[in-house]
């Protein structure tokens, strides 16, 4: 067991903790650059969709698992970086990087413009709000056909990085990879500048966070529009992934998904989106496969995906609440202090209910 | 008599929405828990009503009679499956966060409906009842007999509950659990096995709303999805109060038609009419974030 002995207080926030994370994160790196030269084309592509989700998942842990404001609308603002990015590289001509930004902007402004009023509510009205906006927000892609293109959705065109078009499935792999190696540094970095320990504080208790002289209202906002800016680029991304977006791609479901997503992989974890990125993403395929060999009376009921997302979440929560990442860190503690694990460690605190009623 | 015609229509689709925010509210005052599970449990009781009905017409039996067998045993059926649901689910998870509990209920939900696709297929089915095709014509106006029997079954619903809370011991120990869990379990009240009663009465409500329900929309296991809409009514009333829930519900129910009749004509944009219930509900968030009839108390620290 690595013991690390803190003298300083940067020392507290340094990047990588010990000089074994950089090892492991470096062999994780050259893993992921060479994967494309090995695994099968099929595997790059969905690869990508897997990075793609794993943005999406930093911009929605941000907000839900670091600042403790659920969100069950964020496929909407999905939805916004997808429309926005798209109108920006076909009816704009803009360069493809500025565009992602841009729609990563867009998405950031709708976020914040929902948000300013929005953060009245805490708790479930908060949750629930989100989700009457992103109706909404279903209506309009619907009816503002002059941008979205109505019900019937508009194709996407590869990304074209100034004059370079991405033909392949590998091009936009590594499009994707360093999208989201910048995004899961700029989150890292966030998380441990004065805005993510302030974002932190709210979510471990609202009022300690205002006595320890917080502004509150300014800090989720803030939490919201990087949320949501995050999530945008994700959307853009996304477009060119599918090649087409219509209203449908961005239900309630596509939510749902999300928030499956940080919770399975951990709440409160970056890792945690990742390990929920790769359930999402690769779940519908191994279902597909599944449907051959199981029994055709279990293989082929309809709604059978939806099905499992639910009995995966339902389980998750009433058996492993912290995730995947809280179970990989409870086996490494248990090796690494072999005879002597205690399962007390994990222990939730609080063992009684919270209640919300009395603000 | 258009407008009679609407009223009638979006009064009745009000009671359905009224009923399942009932049975949120019934949840959340009680156990402080949000089910989002409401309206896919309204489909499995709906789903189960049929079946019966199916049953008893396969014996041969009148289909008044049928329906009038199968209503109350849906309720019980689905209050038991209710009871189970708190009991074996929802009870672990006590003391995490609310959010967490919204999760398990989204996740629930999916299971509910695939589950039912599984079972009865996801084809669109009928439910034959007594009233199913009959008018009844008032005042010149031609009314649905189904739209009549929805607002009935209401009326008799909520009745019954004001009565059960308001003069039976148990109802009165609901209230008291849902006042103060900790105090009520000093004065002797089963606090967790109330919970689970009332988890029980909230889904025999919403079967019951399923049922009723039934004859005006067909079932299929996306209808659960009117939940969001009733969870809409649950809010704008004020999540914690059953009146609130029920005038909240018939508010929504009847803007809802008159939005689609006369909105594009008073220049409202194309798809705000679908969306109406949901601007309601942000609207009244933003204004007045406790509800329109709310009790909030406030912490002192």
């Amino acid at each position: 067991m690595r013991n690390i002995f803190k003298t300083s207080y940067v020392q507290d926030i340094r990047l990588f903790e010990h000089a074994g994370h950089y090892f492991w994160y470096g062999l994780l790196l050259i893993a992921v650059f060479a994967a494309p030269q090995i695994i099968p084309q099929f595997f790059v592509g969905e690869m990508s969709l897997v990075f793609v989700y794993a943005i999406a998942g930093i911009g929605l842990m941000l907000l839900t698992g670091y600042t403790g404001l659920a969100s069950l609308g964020h496929a909407a603002f999905l939805g916004v970086g997808a429309y926005a990015h798209n109108y920006f590289v076909t009816k704009l001509g803009i360069p493809f990087p500025f565009a992602l930004v841009m729609a990563g902007f867009v998405s950031a402004a709708v976020g914040i413009a929902f948000a300013l009023p929005a953060l009245r509510m805490t708790g479930i009205y908060l949750a629930i709000a989100t989700l009457a906006f992103a109706v909404i927000l279903d209506q309009v892609f619907s009816h503002w056909g002059s941008v979205t293109g109505g019900f019937r959705g508009v194709p996407v065109a590869r990304p074209n990085l100034f004059g370079w078009p991405m033909a392949t499935e590998t091009h936009f792999y590594y499009l994707c990879l360093v999208v989201l190696i910048l995004v899961t540094l700029g989150a890292r970095n966030i998380l441990r500048s004065a805005t993510g320990r302030a974002m932190m504080a709210i979510r471990d208790s609202e009022i300690s966070a205002q006595s320890m002289g917080i502004h509150i209202a300014r800090t989720k906002v803030t939490a919201f529009g990087l949320s949501t800016f995050i999530t945008g680029i994700a959307g853009g991304l996304l477009a060119h992934k599918l090649q087409f977006v219509s209203p449908e791609a961005f239900s309630i479901i596509l939510s749902i998904q999300l928030l499956l997503m940080i919770v399975v992989g951990g709440l409160g974890s970056l890792h945690g989106c990742f390990y929920g990125a790769v359930i999402v993403a690769f779940l519908p395929q191994f279902l597909a496969l599944m449907k051959d060999v199981l029994p055709p009376s279990i293989g082929q009921i309809p709604g059978l995906q939806g099905g499992v997302f639910g009995l995966i979440l339902v389980l998750f929560i009433l058996l492993e609440p912290y995730g995947i990442y809280g179970r990989w860190r409870k086996i490494r503690l248990f090796f690494e202090v072999f005879p002597l694990y205690r399962r007390a460690t994990f222990k939730r605190q609080r063992g009684y209910l919270k209640t919300e009623r009395m603000r | 008599m258009e407008v009679l015609q609407l009223l009638i229509g979006g009064v009745a689709q009000g009671c359905v929405y009224g009923l399942i925010a009932l049975g949120f509210v019934l949840i959340y005052k009680a156990t402080e828990q949000v089910n989002f599970a409401q309206g896919d449990i309204l489909m499995l009781g709906a789903y189960v009503a049929l079946t019966l009905m199916v049953e008893a017409r396969a014996l041969g039996w009148d289909v008044h009679l049928a329906f009038w067998i199968a209503l109350p045993l849906t309720m019980v059926i689905m209050g038991g499956f209710g009871y189970l649901l708190d009991r074996t689910v929802l009870r672990p998870i006590i003391g995490q966060p609310q959010f967490a509990v919204v999760i398990l209920t989204i996740a629930m939900g999916f299971v509910f409906r695939a589950a039912a696709g599984a079972i009865w297929s996801t084809e669109s089915q009928t439910l034959a009842t007594p009233f199913t095709g009959k008018k009844v014509t008032l005042g010149g106006a031609v009314l649905g007999a189904e739209s009549l029997a929805i607002i009935a079954g209401t009326v008799i619903l909520a009745a019954v509950l004001y009565a059960f809370f308001r003069f039976t011991r148990i109802g009165v120990a609901m209230q008291a659990a849902s006042q103060n869990q900790l105090a009520a379990y000093y004065m002797g009240i089963p606090v967790k096995v109330i919970f689970s009663l009332i988890w029980g009465i909230s889904a025999a409500v919403a079967a019951a709303a399923g049922v009723l329900l039934a004859p005006i929309a067909t079932i299929d296991p996306e209808m659960g999805f009117i939940g969001l809409k009733a969870f809409a009514a649950a809010v704008i009333g004020g999540f914690g109060s059953l009146p609130g829930a029920l005038i909240a519900g018939l508010m929504l129910g009847t803007i809802e038609p008159f939005a689609a009749a006369y909105g594009t004509r008073a220049g409202l944009p194309k798809g705000v009419p679908e969306v109406s219930a949901y601007i309601l509900m942000l609207v009244v968030l933003i204004v007045r974030p406790q509800g329109l009839f709310a009790q909030v108390y406030r912490k002192k620290v």
